[in-house]
């Protein structure tokens, strides 16, 4: 992808590649995507130390929901594929981290990049499984392919307690992850070095999804949702680009299902059930259906929501058992209400009204950057 | 051969759920082409009315009447005040709004109720009788299987011999046509929903008591047993719900008793799977349909 | 414009989205008569029954069915003030027997034993239908689901029918004889009947009225016989 294309706008905030005259040339899509991945790795390692554990671990939260929320994005919003099972996809990711971690460990195996390996093993452990899903997937449509990965959100955690011998049933297993690199001081915050692991995976895979989304295999994936028949008739093999969309969208699942776990450095059946899938669904439809931006407003939401209804628990004096199903319950409610009414009312989401508010604002400045 | 006569007996009784459950899905899914994703957690919501009204009147019937007439108004409430203002143009929306429902419908009942298991009663004993040393069914099954059978016979009726049946399915499948001959278009889907939803009401109430309780996740596993039960029968055929239930539950029954209940939801998975990918229009459709 | 005229349409716009397809339609007709409206392709003729019908409500204009406005009806509430809409491509459902789709057009009907009267009234009008009770909507021949479509309309009794399109993809012999039962309906109920029609000369060649449309307008409107005869007006509307 080393051309520079001249294809639709990009939907991706762009860092303004130079007013330049009309007609002049752009930098390539890889180039500015490093570019923006590079301002945000410098801008989260200086927030990084600005921010007190907790932040650090919940900005690091974020970025594990934004590997799969992005993942999801791509599917649904840019494939129009729905997945209600990406929560198991993320418990792929997140159980195959555990197994290799306790592998390595027990083998003796110490240092970082043994880490970054499990992280790879889990996204191909994801992929293989979006692969399956994805070719069974690419031969439904609608309400026959919720349903089967419906299913799939339901079953797949049921089976850690069905073969428990493996995946230990409902406790789950221990991901024993290393602490941060001598290199880095005695005193460097655990959450701190989380934030920087989980950053950097996921900067680098929005990266390759970013550079995906302006590809030709975007513009591909884009021809089948909007019209299957008239993808066919322009020589798109309208299943294997199904499957792709599919498999791509599982390795971002199993990242984030992976960071995830690695985060908590546990992992259990609980934590990938099917409300988590309907989260991330949640997540991507009120972020914007179709943009990668979309999803990090999704992901924001799925960790400062809770947040948010917690503090708004506190404000009333509630007995504790009263506190308790509030706090577990509000924002599941809040999560619901919020997907009918974007789905009603705004269908293209925050990133939808930010992109209105956007042209309104640039309509009223002329002379300023045309799109 | 006894226990495969009990497995066969407890599988028809299960499946006459799954059945009932099925049919719910198939009439709003004919009426309205939305597979109704919220349906488990509004039957799950209509089975804690019928908890609450029990505890307080002491009665088992006061409450199951309850939970029908919940079923038949929340069914209704959400055609009017949710699914009647949904772009249907594309067919993830409806199906992320019913997620949504699910989300908001389990919240709820978790705040008012909490999240823990509560008792579910069962109106008749469930231990099963014994004909000639077999054990075959209880009269819990036995009941099971006669308001199910109302509920089947009863629809066929409406459907088929009644002016407003006529009505329903002439909205369902022509609505320009049937409101320029006088049909209140939205009058009849909103009643098809609240039908859909009182069968899916009385599915709950017979199949809570024969799980863990009543739980706002209860119906999950359950859904996903409907939905395959709806999908091998064919999401058109009212017929081929009730078949595809009781084949369904039979599955479940031997998957259970031969090789393990752990395994059952593997097997309603393989099942879905297998369906869809060899016969995508069930088992009933006379071709397969692929929407797109 | 005296007492008789059954449909007043005046200023009529209508159209789909934002561009309207009507501007500003004005038609009569009066009770008892057959009009038909006649034009090219893209005319607006289709449309002018979807709004006269409610099936497109109108951006503006006024349409009055005997004397009373019908801004504001809705369309399930036309058929008891006595409008049929027999839509293009006729419209019997596939899925329902012949039986049910009579019997959906009698319905709304308070009076039953009259609605019984009048679906064996199109049964004996319509032989065919008869021997055919149990056949589903999609299993009939084009002249079947013709004469079943109107059939379904008179089941109501109307005092209005539109019909858009009748002649369309049927043989000549079926055409003349829907044309012919149009004639006799009028004489023996008084029927009113606003006839949309591609097949000009057997449109007027049963029609009263003649109404030519252009471009969403009603360029004139004359006896159907003039417009028949009179090779100018019809070199200069109909192009032929």
């Amino acid at each position: 992808m080393s051309a520079t294309r001249a294809a639709a706008p990009p939907r991706t905030p762009a860092p303004d590649a130079g007013p330049g005259p009309a007609g002049g040339r752009r930098v390539p899509t890889l180039l500015r995507h490093l570019a923006v991945a590079a301002v945000a790795a410098l801008l989260l390692t200086a927030v990084s130390y600005g921010l007190d554990p907790f932040r650090n671990f919940q900005l690091a939260t974020v970025a594990a929901y934004l590997c799969a929320t992005a993942g999801l994005t791509v599917l649904t919003g840019l494939n129009g594929q729905l997945s209600l099972g990406h929560g198991a996809l993320m418990a792929t990711g997140a159980y195959t981290v555990a197994f290799c971690q306790t592998a390595f460990l027990d083998a003796g195996l110490t240092g970082g990049w043994w880490l970054a390996l499990s992280l790879a093993a889990a996204v191909l452990a994801a992929l293989a499984v979006g692969a399956v899903v994805g070719v069974a997937a690419a031969r439904l449509r609608g309400p026959y392919l919720a349903g089967v990965t419906l299913a799939v959100a339901v079953v797949v955690p049921a089976l850690t307690v069905t073969f428990d011998g493996v995946f230990n049933g409902e406790q789950g297993l221990s991901v024993p992850v290393e602490p941060p690199p001598a290199g880095l001081g005695p005193y460097f915050p655990y959450e701190r070095w989380q934030l920087w692991v989980a950053a950097a995976a996921t900067l680098l895979a929005l990266v390759l999804l970013a550079n995906l989304v302006r590809s030709r295999y975007g513009r591909t994936f884009r021809a089948v949702r909007d019209d299957e028949v008239a993808a066919r008739l322009a020589g798109i093999h309208v299943a294997r680009t199904q499957v792709l969309a599919f498999v791509v969208s599982a390795a971002g699942a199993g990242l984030g299902g992976a960071l995830l776990a690695v985060l908590a450095q546990s992992v259990s059946p609980g934590a990938f059930s099917l409300t988590l899938s309907l989260f991330l669904l949640m997540a991507v439809v009120i972020g914007g259906l179709g943009s990668l931006a979309g999803a990090l407003w999704g992901a924001v939401l799925l960790v400062v929501l809770p947040d948010l209804t917690h503090t708004l628990t506190e404000q009333f004096t509630l007995s504790p058992a009263v506190a308790q199903r509030m706090e577990g319950n509000l924002p599941l409610a809040i999560f619901g209400v919020t997907l009918i009414v974007v789905m009603i009312a705004a269908p293209g989401g925050v990133q939808g009204l930010l992109a209105r508010l956007g042209r309104a604002l640039a309509a009223r400045l002329p002379g300023r950057r045309r799109s | 051969m006894d226990r495969f006569v009990f497995l066969t007996l407890d599988g028809l009784s299960r499946g006459a759920v799954y059945a009932a459950f099925a049919l719910a899905l198939v009439l709003i899914w004919r009426a309205a082409r939305i597979v109704n994703f919220a349906q488990g957690a509004m039957a799950v919501a209509t089975a804690y009315v019928a908890y609450s009204v029990s505890a307080a009147t002491g009665s088992y019937w006061l409450g199951f009447l309850a939970a029908l007439a919940a079923g038949l108004l929340l069914g209704a409430a959400v055609d009017l005040a949710v699914m009647r203002f949904v772009d249907h143009r594309s067919p993830l929306n409806p199906v992320i709004v019913a997620l949504g429902l699910v989300l908001l419908i389990q919240a709820v009942l978790g705040m008012v109720y909490g999240n823990e298991f509560l008792p579910a009663e069962a109106p008749f004993s469930r231990s099963a009788l014994t004909v000639a040393g077999v054990a075959v069914l209880s009269p819990y099954d036995l009941f099971a299987f006669a308001a199910v059978g109302v509920v089947v016979v009863g629809l066929a009726w409406i459907f088929t011999r009644t002016a407003v049946g006529l009505r329903m399915r002439a909205a369902a499948f022509a609505p320009e046509v049937s409101r320029l001959l006088g049909v209140n278009v939205g009058g009849m889907l909103t009643l098809g929903w609240a039908l859909a939803s009182g069968v899916g009401a009385l599915a709950g109430m017979l199949v809570i008591p024969t799980e863990l309780g009543l739980h706002p996740h209860a119906m999950d596993l359950v859904f996903v047993s409907a939905f395959t039960a709806a999908v091998v029968g064919g999401l058109d055929s009212p017929p081929g719900a009730v078949v595809g239930g009781l084949a369904v539950g039979l599955l479940l029954s031997y998957v259970s008793g031969y090789a393990g209940s752990d395994l059952t939801p593997l097997a309603v998975l393989v099942l879905l799977l297998a369906v869809l990918l060899v016969r995508p229009g069930g088992l009933f459709a006379p071709v397969a349909a692929r929407r797109v | 414009m005296s007492g008789d005229d059954l449909l007043v349409v005046r200023g009529l716009v209508a159209g789909y989205g934002a561009a309207p397809v009507l501007h500003g339609v004005d038609l009569t007709v009066p009770a008892g008569t057959i009009a038909a409206v006649v034009g090219a392709n893209g005319a607006g003729k289709t449309t002018l029954l979807r709004a006269l019908s409610g099936m497109l409500r109108p951006l503006a204009g006024r349409v009055a069915l005997a004397g009373d406005d019908l801004r504001g009806v809705p369309v399930e509430q036309l058929v008891r003030r006595g409008m049929a809409h027999v839509p293009e491509g006729r419209g019997v459902v596939g899925e329902l027997t012949v039986d049910e789709n009579l019997r959906l057009g009698g319905l709304w009907r308070r009076d039953r034993a009259d609605a019984t009267r009048a679906l064996d009234e199109v049964y004996q009008l319509f032989e065919p239908l008869a021997r055919r009770r149990r056949h589903l909507g999609h299993q009939l021949s084009g002249g079947e689901r013709q004469m079943l479509a109107l059939g379904r309309a008179l089941v109501g009794r109307p005092r209005l029918l539109l019909l858009d399109e009748p002649s369309l993809g049927l043989a000549p012999r079926v055409v003349a004889q829907t044309m012919a039962l149009l004639r006799q309906l009028r004489e023996a109920t008084g029927l009113t009947v606003l006839l949309v029609e591609q097949n000009v000369r057997s449109a007027l060649s049963v029609a009263d009225q003649g109404v030519v449309m252009a471009l969403g307008r009603v360029v004139s409107t004359a006896p159907a016989a003039r417009l028949r005869d009179d090779d100018d007006l019809r070199h200069a509307y109909l192009g032929f």
